[in-house]
């Protein structure tokens, strides 16, 4: 997969459609204003890549997109439509998936159980009688076909090494990822082989086109590999956009030196 | 409690945790020591075995007679309807303070709708809507005030039992409806020797499935083994814990309304507190820690039979029933004992792996 020619690497795969639109989106957590003013577009089968330091608000606005915090102000558009996401359930229902930082498995719940929180196969209709032996037997394929080597899908989580844990955080979004993923550092704290996989497991998905991606991570090689454009988060605001066919590394570095500089004259003039 | 998925699959789950089968198997010793740290009734269930055969055998069929046993039932029973119902709020690491007062309240509405001339059917779904609705109130006060419901139960709990005394004027009740009748309704609903146990049995079956065995109860488990995680996995936390609640709160009255017509009397300066700290004694002994993410409802139905049976015996044998109550708080302390230690070899072997 990795290594497949991209044919059109000039052009993300998309058809011009966005996605997700987020238009002046705010938020502060008492005194501390996080956000302040977020305007970004992913368009429809990109993957779409968010950098900056730690405390820019990063996960903060994946959190906002999942629906697991309201925004202060601004609009969320879905595929044009302006949505509120109440709860990670309604955020769910128009179609976004998300690992989030902390990747939270149950440590008291076996990795098949892990693997189908929140999409837990039932029967008998209303009394939603768990579907055990079904799930173990699609979590073993799933987990065998991207490659997640785990003892067993009836292990608890918490006999799983930290990058085990995380990959199974990891496919349990992108098994059921249909229209929108997000990804909060899927790859820190990973081994190399387990981040190839993860690499790997995300560029399949996106060369699908189906599904379009926001991923936030702090290693730039990781980021030119999988994303089609680079956005910056510093200060509140999205400073730096890039198409990675434009930029490079050098470049990108010394744009946000530059732009955490001025926001550094910034704050001393003020203060002064 | 394992369920065999129908594929040939590599790792069959017969004896938990199934990843750390070996090939040619464990020896027959391993796998006993497996059994009782993975099967946490089992524990409850030996004691409970060894308890009734030392007094079987210290005195005789005077504890072995129908009558003695029923006496254990009839001890057994309020415990066990409150304690099995609990432990989906131990599981979540929430807590009824107030189960106790909702099981001697239920009968109390019941009885006032009956004289108030509602027939007895609609009078005792009234009541039990009375019954859940306190569990709501209980739920989501602890919820959106974000309350710790130990706090919030110990409040209802006051108000429940003034408002039995006010409600009855300090005067007691009787009879109650379908008490000391004839017929398979009243019999079913507690004038058969046997009708309360049995209800709290179905109910320990009924909520150990729904616990096991169904989306809430992964929803309460993931909820209470790491709550951050179960909010990202897009469980409706909050739902969950006051459905718990209510769920809880409604068992309580449900078989208080048993008692109520098994007894044919209602006492109004009874306090339900007792039996929510028996309860919760049955849920240890049963082995569920009160941690939150872990419980087992049929360890807690062994827990209070346990109870009931050590209560019933020490009176047939003749010792003071004040012995019991040290005997209850060595138990309690033994199993939760035992509990840490099976969780610390668990840990260990997990961290070995
Ligand atoms: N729930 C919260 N309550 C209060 N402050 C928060 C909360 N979540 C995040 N913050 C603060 O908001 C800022 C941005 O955090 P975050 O979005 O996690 O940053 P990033 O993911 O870019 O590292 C940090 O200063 C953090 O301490
Ligand atoms: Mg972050």
């Amino acid at each position: 997969m990795s290594d497949e020619l991209q044919p059109d690497q000039a052009t993300p795969a998309t058809n011009g459609k966005l996605a997700l639109e987020v238009r002046g989106v705010t938020k502060r957590f008492g005194a501390l204003e996080v956000l302040r003013g977020i305007d970004l577009s992913l368009h429809q089968g990109e993957v779409l890549g968010l950098v900056g330091d730690n405390g820019a608000g990063k996960s903060t606005l994946v959190k906002i997109l999942s629906g697991f915090h309201p925004q202060d102000g601004g609009d969320l558009l879905i595929e044009g439509q302006r949505v509120g996401l109440s709860s990670v359930g309604s955020a769910r229902a128009h179609g976004i998936e998300t690992v989030y930082q902390d990747l939270a498995l149950i440590p008291q719940l076996p990795v098949y159980q892990n693997l189908f929180l929140g999409h837990e196969l039932t029967r008998f209709g209303p009394l939603r009688i768990l579907d055990k032996a079904q799930m173990r037997k699609l979590s073993r394929q799933y987990l065998d076909d991207i490659h997640v080597n785990v003892p067993s899908v009836d292990a608890d989580s918490d006999q799983l090494s930290g990058g085990q844990r995380q990959a199974i955080a990891v496919a349990r979004a992108v098994r059921v990822a249909t229209k929108i993923l997000l990804l909060d550092e899927p790859l820190a704290a990973m081994g190399a082989r387990e981040s190839r996989l993860i690499i790997d497991l995300v560029k399949d998905l996106a060369s699908s086109g189906r599904v379009s991606i926001i991923v936030i991570d702090h290693n730039f090689a990781h980021l030119f590999e999988l994303c089609d454009r680079l956005l910056v988060l510093q200060g509140g605001r999205i400073t730096v956009e890039r198409q990675v066919h434009e930029t490079s590394l050098e470049e990108l570095t010394e744009l946000m030196v530059s732009s955490y500089r001025a926001q550094l004259e910034a704050v001393s003039e003020a203060g002064a | 409690m394992q369920s065999a998925a129908p594929t040939p699959a590599p790792a069959p789950a017969a004896i938990p945790p199934p990843g750390q089968d070996r090939v040619g198997g464990p020896s027959l010793a391993a796998r006993i020591a497996r059994a009782f740290l993975y099967q946490r009734e089992l524990t409850p269930l030996v004691l409970l075995i060894g308890v009734f055969v030392v007094f079987a055998i210290d005195s005789g069929s005077s504890f072995t007679s129908t009558l003695s046993i029923a006496a254990a039932a009839g001890y057994a029973g309020p415990i066990g309807a409150i304690a099995v119902s609990q432990v989906l709020l131990l599981v979540l690491a929430e807590i009824d303070l107030s189960a106790g007062q909702v099981f001697l309240l239920t009968p109390w509405v019941e009885y006032w709708l009956h004289t108030g001339g509602v027939p007895v059917v609609p009078a005792i779904l009234l009541a039990l809507v009375v019954a859940a609705s306190v569990g709501a109130i209980n739920g989501m006060i602890t919820v959106f005030l974000n309350v710790p419901s130990f706090v919030t139960t110990l409040a209802t709990n006051f108000i429940l039992f003034g408002v039995v005394l006010v409600g009855s004027n300090d005067a007691s009740a009787s009879p109650i409806p379908l008490s000391g009748q004839s017929g398979f309704a009243s019999s079913v609903m507690g004038n058969s020797n046997w009708a309360e146990i049995i209800w709290v049995l179905v109910i320990t079956i009924i909520l150990g499935l729904l616990l096991t065995r169904t989306r809430f109860g992964v929803r309460i488990i993931a909820t209470g083994g790491h709550i951050v995680g179960a909010a990202e996995a897009g469980v409706p936390i909050r739902r969950v814990k006051i459905w718990a609640f209510v769920l809880a709160s409604t068992v309580a009255g449900l078989v208080g309304i048993v008692d109520a017509v098994k007894y044919g009397t209602l006492d109004p300066g009874q306090t339900g507190i007792d039996y929510i700290l028996y309860a919760v004694g049955a849920c240890v002994i049963g082995g569920t820690a009160l941690t939150g993410g872990r419980g087992t409802v049929y360890g807690a139905f062994i827990g209070a039979l346990l109870l009931g049976l050590l209560e019933d015996g020490l009176t047939v044998a003749g010792i003071s029933t004040n012995d019991f109550y040290i005997y209850v708080g060595a138990v309690i302390i033994f199993a939760m004992a035992l509990n840490v230690q099976f969780d610390r070899v668990v840990a260990r072997s997990k961290a070995r792996r």
